[in-house]
């Protein structure tokens, strides 16, 4: 098979105030007709930047340094703006990330997709609405000629991509790169624009690049993988071979961090290869600064839930109006009890809007509940808030967010970020021992006492998260509730958290609230399982037991949308 | 990437100085030259104008070194003139440089004092009503609506009249710089309470703002350790460009006879007396401190919207 696209010694770098970085280093990359190639890797990797740079839109400052890029025999580098928009768009179509955004709002599909063809094929009116129509009932758009008239705001957000897929292959291009085309969509609609993809590739015999960050996706279209890791591919091959034997040990790193759907494993091994390793020492409960005043065995045997959720009730207003009848609520708690034993892990897990998140809010005293009682050990928080009782009982819960980037504050370090809890309960006796004890929890987080003196964007996103973590400790918790801790991080970092989540929930006996949307990370962390829906709880059951034989109907359709990665060793 | 990751995890604790020399703002600077000659020129104004004592050939306030003799003089360099005097001297003799000099660190300071005073009032209410909502939030901005519908310098002369006639006659000329600040500043809390709230609504939905109630700090601390310190970038542009405009409030007001008393004359008063001549030939006494004035605040405003243009994460490049 004659390649397609060859791309060898390929060099971008972005010069920056503070030098050059080289965002991909001597890239070798072929694809052949009616192939897809898979490109992985996480963000920084530079996987993006490649897609950009064979058809030259890279970002400014960023820049082609050498290599050369063959497209169909024609090298691609060097030609000018006016060469280079007759290739885009004629001979390589582009799909990318956000099907919003990738239409005009304000033009009919029809309309875009006819200038398009008039545009790269030159044809007449009437030509090109029949082509339209063909391209759109090509890519699964129903009853065609009427949608022509539509606007993009009347599609779904799978349509719309659908419709975005028409438009790259209205000027019949023989190449087509995907860049995270599936990123914005929900899990069901995914699996169906992958097969679109899949099918338009092999029927045409398009070559396709596929950039994603999801081994998921890359297990159920690609044909072969490179995987990319800070700028270089490491290692390319057939699916199987990437998936099933990886020979790099990032490769192997990355694969082992995948959560696995289908068993629970007890750790995530060997992601040691990412962001400098983990380094944390483990934590002696019974001597340590954060079990003073604190006896885990006492939790367990006393009998009494860390939290207790009674029939749970709470509604946002979302149009207020002065007459009953014309508000418009939102009831986004509907019902919800349960009971988290001490030292348990208990997950709710739900699509979003599903009210996951808000529960984990009310426990934490973040909104007030309508109706239904809330304890935490025994207590019930729901009371006077200045109550001593109450106070107690809400320092013992902590809670960790979703996003690393705006849970922590920007303006003070990460010493006064984690000492602030400790210096207002005065926790300890003296500034020394403060201090002391931040850099404690810093290396029990494995950052590193000297991270102390740093300000927070001076950190990668899992790195922040440990900040969290560590200043969650800090008013020595017994409950932590984890509202989403890893769906803003690659997944490598993801593995480390949930690793370090449950060794220190190990070392100090912590009970954890895990919310999660994401299946296999519940599978991985929880013992305990409730899946929520429209802000009801429709089943919950141990973790095992739910996934192997899920008895609601919501469940059981969610488990069919797992990814299959089958190829996983 | 990899070049910057190894460069944080290597760099060691760094100083406040060390890490502001090495900021974008200062970058961004230091590749802008009107922003540089901007600050350059409002520099040298604050600073020849606080050291006018040591600066100003005479001392204009001083009735020992006037006289009126030298009345009325054009400048140096115009045929008539007096080498004694660069810019010529007004109707009583004064040098009108010392008399700008001395002038210009009047508009200064009332500007500054009036900035900071709308500033206080308009972050602390901003700041409570976007974090505690409800019924205050209402009451605070429909007062600030409200205010807004009035020219400023209407408000400003309203105020002015009214916090001069509370006072006894025999103390109007002392204290007319502290009316005049008070009438600025209150006439423009409401730009910095509408920003401030906006501001505030933003961080409040952030999580840290939740991480800080779950840890149980009261309201108050949140409010002034972590709400406060984020939402002071866009009201810090605000108080360079309402400086500005303090500034011309004032020169306006002691124009129209509302401000600075003509025995200590600010800019503005200069103007106005300088008006009354203007006709009779003598442009110098109008003209110089009228320059003066678009150059400070022309500079000012240039240096604010820098500032705004480099704050903005939107349009950094």
């Amino acid at each position: 098979m004659s390649e397609l696209l060859k791309i060898s010694n390929l060099d971008v770098e972005f010069n920056t105030r503070r030098g050059t970085i080289k965002a991909a280093r001597n890239i070798n990359l072929t694809v052949s007709p009616g192939e897809v190639l898979g490109l992985v890797g996480e963000s920084g990797a530079g996987k993006s930047t490649i897609g950009n740079a064979i058809v030259d839109l890279l970002e400014h400052p960023g820049r082609v340094a050498g290599g050369s890029v063959m497209f169909q025999g024609e090298e691609l580098r060097g030609l000018n703006e006016h060469e280079m928009r007759s290739i885009r768009g004629n001979r390589i179509g582009m799909i990318f990330q956000d099907p919003q955004t990738a239409l005009n709002p304000l033009m009919t599909i029809g309309n875009q997709l006819t200038e398009t063809i008039i545009k790269t094929r030159g044809y007449k009116m009437p030509q090109a609405i029949e082509t339209a129509i063909e391209l759109l009932e090509n890519v699964g758009i129903e009853q065609a000629s009427l949608r022509l008239r539509a606007y993009p705001h009347q599609f779904s957000g799978g349509m719309r991509q659908r419709v975005v897929i028409a438009l790259a292959l209205a000027g019949n291009p023989e190449l087509i790169i995907a860049d995270e085309p599936t990123t914005a969509l929900d899990v069901s609609i995914q699996a169906q624009i992958l097969d679109l993809i899949k099918k338009l590739c092999k029927e045409r015999q398009l070559g396709v690049i596929i950039v994603t960050h999801d081994i998921g996706v890359i297990a159920s279209i690609a044909d072969r993988v490179a995987v990319m890791y800070r700028g270089e591919v490491v290692e390319t091959g057939e699916v199987a071979q990437i998936l099933g034997a990886p020979q790099h040990e990032y490769t192997k790193a990355l694969i082992s961090a995948v959560p696995r759907a289908d068993k629970k494993l007890h750790r995530f091994e060997s992601v040691d290869y990412i962001e400098g390793g983990d380094v944390r020492k483990p934590i002696d409960i019974s001597s340590h600064w954060l079990g003073k005043g604190i006896d885990p065995s006492e939790d367990r045997t006393s009998g009494i839930p860390a939290i207790s959720v009674d029939q749970l009730d709470l509604s946002f207003t979302l149009k207020n109006a002065i007459f009953q009848k014309n508000r418009k609520m939102l009831r986004a708690v509907n019902n919800v009890s349960f009971e988290i034993a001490p030292g348990e892990t208990f997950g709710i897990v739900g699509e979003s809007g599903s009210g996951k998140s808000t529960v984990a809010r009310l426990i934490a005293g973040l909104y007030k509940p309508d109706a239904g009682k809330i304890s935490i050990t025994g207590q019930n928080v729901l009371g006077n808030p200045k109550d001593a009782n109450i106070l107690q009982a809400r320092r013992s819960l902590q809670m960790i967010f979703q996003d690393p980037y705006s849970s922590l504050n920007s303006r003070m370090n990460v010493l006064n970020i984690v000492a602030e809890p400790i210096r207002f309960y005065k926790l300890t006796s003296s500034e020394d021992e403060t201090r002391k004890i931040v850099g404690d929890l810093l290396d029990h987080v494995g950052l590193g006492a000297q991270a102390a003196s740093k300000f927070p964007h001076e950190f990668s996103g899992g790195q922040r998260q440990r900040i969290s973590i560590a200043r969650a400790l800090a008013t020595r918790p017994r409950i932590l509730i984890c509202d989403e801790p890893t769906s803003a991080l690659d997944v490598s970092i993801q593995a480390q958290i949930l690793n370090l989540l449950k060794d220190l929930q190990q070392d100090l006996g912590l009970t954890m609230l895990f919310i999660s949307h994401d299946l296999p990370v519940i599978r991985q962390t929880c013992d305990r399982v409730a899946v929520m829906r429209a802000g009801q709880i429709c089943e919950m059951n141990d973790t095992e037991q739910l996934f192997e034989n899920p008895q609601h109907e919501y469940s059981q359709h969610l488990m069919s949308l797992m990814p299959k990665l089958d190829l996983l060793v | 990437m990899s070049v910057t990751e190894q460069a944080k995890t290597s760099s060691k604790a760094p100083t406040r100085l060390a890490r502001f020399l090495d900021s974008d703002l200062l970058y961004s600077f230091l590749r802008t030259p009107t922003a540089m000659i901007a600050a350059a020129i409002t520099l040298i104004f604050i600073v020849a104008t606080l050291f006018a004592p040591y600066i100003a050939p005479y001392n204009p306030f001083d009735p020992a070194q006037i006289s009126l003799w030298d009345g009325k003089l054009p400048p140096s360099f115009v045929e008539g003139g007096d080498e004694r005097f660069f810019l010529g001297t007004d109707n009583q003799g004064r040098d009108m440089l010392s008399t700008i000099l001395y002038g210009g660190r009047l508009s200064i300071i009332v500007g500054l004092a009036a900035v900071f005073l709308g500033m206080l009032l308009g972050v602390t209410l901003g700041v409570i009503s976007g974090y505690i909502g409800g019924a205050f939030d209402a009451v605070i901005m429909r007062i600030a609506d409200v205010q807004l519908t009035i020219p400023g310098i209407l408000l400003a002369i309203l105020i002015n009249g009214i916090g001069r006639s509370f006072l006894p006659l025999d103390m109007r000329e002392e204290f007319a710089i502290y009316v005049v600040i008070l009438a600025i500043g209150l006439s423009d809390w409401p730009q910095f309470a509408r920003m401030t709230r906006g501001a505030t609504l933003v961080e409040a939905s952030k999580e840290y703002i939740a991480s800080a109630r779950v840890i149980g700090l009261p309201s108050v601390l949140i409010m002034w350790r972590h709400i406060m310190p984020n939402v002071m970038r866009p009201v810090l542009v605000l108080a360079t460009l309402g400086l500005a405009n303090a500034i011309i409030s004032e020169a306006t007001l002691s124009f129209l006879g509302q401000g600075i008393p003509p025995t200590t004359p600010s800019l503005g008063t200069l103007i106005r007396v300088g008006n009354e001549f203007l006709f009779s030939g003598l442009w110098w006494i109008t003209l110089f401190p009228a320059i003066a004035l678009v150059i400070l605040v022309f500079a000012v405003n240039l240096f604010g919207d820098w500032l705004r243009d480099a704050l903005n994460p939107k349009l950094r490049s």
